[in-house]
């Protein structure tokens, strides 16, 4: 009896997942970032010399076969840094993030789903938190806790917590009002099963594709930071750290300003194309939300 | 008639809205016997879904109550809501109005089925999945293992509804709510999901209220029906009576209402003069006294009361019934 409804949209099911083409891209950016990685997670035992390794007589050396992009106004090993100062970067800019997604996203979803006291308490603590000064937050942190990769990842991450927080509250407010959440208590679920089952599977979406920039925006953030001295300190490299210190001999090397700026474009540049893709691709539902 | 099942006393439900006190429920009472069916009948805001919430205590949070719903001899309103949530489900299941919001849009059908069964019934992922996919059979879905894999907006209105119904019957409760399941279908699959929706109760012994504005809806699928107007009962019978010897000018207007197959094309379609009352606020007589032909100054005045003056099970509040 309900025969007919049905043949034309089974087949119409795969074939869509076969249209949507990544794209060259897509696969450059993967690339990217996939090399960025493994050669920050394996710079140890990369064969290449040691980014702290000071070489007097060969400072802003021209690539060489010895130092394959050349040395910085110190004579340290610009390739060797860059990679090391990839780890910097990465871990800052994955690991704040996701304290950001933590506590933002389950502040706001917590937020959107009780309403009420919670929410107003929720709401204006954001809003203090939005509200006060990023830069004395971060220097009054680094000044008492010490520059180090953690401490400078958790306050980039504290200070993320309020765009999470308001994505997770908006997406939720507008969920909660649905009827399958209305189902999901009329067949006896609990608070922790609908906030958990229901309505995360439909904020991780939107949440997630604001992670990736996130993760664009705190590497661009944490180079920024070592730029004015308030990153992770010398002589460790960071790519905001090195085009800091090239600043001083752009007329002579920019290079050495600008080989770290390349790096930090080409990789915030391809977490925004994995993010977009990535959501238009996870995205299960056509057109509206 | 056994001991009810369901019993509703005196349920009044009250918002507050700019405009002052909402009554949205105004003093109901109804009962329903184990594996009976009830439609409950009424134009757009004239009570029936907040009065079906209500019993599923799924107003709200601003709303208040009052009376009392009986439902296996547990007072609804007094339980404590771990109690109340271990109900939902098991005892008391419902199907909304529409199927394109009511399912979960990022799981597949299988997901959101199994799950229901592994939290009510305690099953292993296998025979949850085994189940479900009889579920779905049962309820008219073809290729059942394959629609699992698949998520709401692959499946058409009706294909949803019967999931949605599937999901509901699938903890076998004793009381199923149909709140106007069939309004946002189109006209020949409405038919396919009453239809699924009678053989269900009728096989599972499963009492069920069947909310709508249809009376045509109702007529050959019901055991009694309420007709509602602002919020109170107005009339209510066995389904049979009710179509043979309806008393109340409302009923009589609505039924006149639903278009008919064989009236000649362009005929205009009789309404019901006037609109419903505000509900905000309370009106000394009849509610259905200014758009009533047959009102006069007692109606204005006094309100009628739900009796049964004929001794027949067949109750109606008005002051001139129709003879």
């Amino acid at each position: 009896m309900a025969v007919l409804e049905l043949e034309d949209d089974k087949v119409a099911a795969p074939a869509l997942a076969h249209r949507r083409r990544f794209g060259g891209l897509f696969f450059a950016a993967m690339a990217w970032i996939g090399l960025i990685v493994l050669a920050a997670i394996f710079a140890d035992v990369l064969p290449i010399p040691s980014p702290t390794e000071i070489d007097m007589l060969g400072k802003r050396a021209l690539p060489s076969a010895e130092h394959w992009l050349g040395n910085d106004q110190l004579g340290r090993d610009m390739f060797s840094r860059l990679i090391y100062g990839a780890r910097v970067s990465l871990i800052v800019g994955l690991l704040a993030p996701v304290i950001s997604v933590t506590i933002g996203g389950m502040l706001g979803m917590l937020a959107g789903y009780f309403r009420g006291r919670f929410e107003l308490f929720v709401t204006g603590g954001v809003d203090v938190l939005l509200a006060f000064p990023p830069l004395v937050f971060v220097l009054a942190v680094t000044a008492y806790l010490g520059q180090t990769i953690a401490n400078i990842a958790l306050v980039i991450g504290i200070l993320g917590i309020p765009a999470f927080t308001r994505v997770a509250r908006a997406v939720t407010l507008s969920l909660s009002e649905r009827e399958f959440v209305t189902a999901a208590r009329a067949l006896g679920a609990t608070h922790t099963r609908i906030l958990l089952r229901e309505l995360l599977p439909n904020v991780a979406l939107p949440l997630g594709a604001f992670f990736l920039l996130g993760v664009a925006i705190t590497i661009v953030v944490e180079g920024a930071l070592a730029f004015l001295g308030l990153g992770v300190p010398p002589p460790t490299p960071s790519w905001g750290s090195m085009i800091g210190e090239g600043r001083d001999s752009l007329d002579i090397a920019p290079w050495l300003s600008f080989l770290p700026a390349t790096f930090m474009f080409l990789s915030v540049l391809s977490f925004n194309i994995v993010g977009d893709t990535l959501r238009a691709l996870t995205d299960p539902r056509p057109g509206q939300v | 008639m056994a001991a009810p099942l369901l019993s509703i006393e005196g349920v009044s439900v009250t918002l507050p809205t700019p405009r002052g006190l909402l009554r949205a429920v105004d003093g109901v009472d109804l009962a329903l016997a184990p594996g009976r069916t009830l439609g409950i009948v009424g134009e757009s805001g004239c009570g029936k879904t907040m009065l079906s919430r209500a019993v599923l205590q799924l107003l709200p949070k601003r709303a208040t109550l009052k009376g009392r719903v009986m439902f296996n001899g547990r007072d609804l309103f007094t339980l404590p809501p771990e109690e109340l949530r271990k109900l939902r489900g098991p005892e008391l299941a419902v199907v909304f109005q529409d199927p394109m919001t009511s399912l979960n849009p990022v799981l597949t059908i299988g997901t959101q089925l199994i799950e229901t069964l592994q939290a009510h019934l305690g099953m292993d992922t296998v025979s949850a999945t085994r189940r479900a996919t009889e579920l779905l059979a049962e309820v008219g879905i073809p290729a059942p293992g394959q629609r699992l894999r698949q998520y709401p907006h692959q499946l058409s209105g009706g294909m949803r509804q019967r999931v949605a119904i599937a999901i509901a019957l699938s903890c076998e409760p004793k009381l199923l709510i149909a709140d106007e399941p069939t309004t946002a279908l189109d006209v020949t699959v409405q038919a396919q999901i009453l239809d699924l929706l009678a053989r269900e109760q009728r096989q599972r012994h499963m009492a069920l209220i069947l909310i709508t504005h249809d009376l045509g809806v109702v007529a050959g699928r019901t055991d009694d029906v309420a007709v509602m107007y602002a919020g109170r009962v107005v009339e209510r019978a066995p389904t049979p009576r009710l179509f043979r010897h309806m008393r109340m000018p409302y009923t009589e207007a609505l039924l006149a209402a639903i278009p008919k197959l064989d009236a000649a094309p362009h005929a205009p379609l009789p309404a019901i003069a006037g609109r419903p009352p505000d509900p905000t606020r309370p009106m000394p007589g009849c509610s259905f006294a200014p758009r009533c032909r047959y009102s006069d100054a007692l109606c204005e005045n006094t309100k009628p009361t739900l009796d049964d003056p004929e001794g027949a099970g067949a109750l109606y509040a008005c002051w001139h019934p129709l003879q």
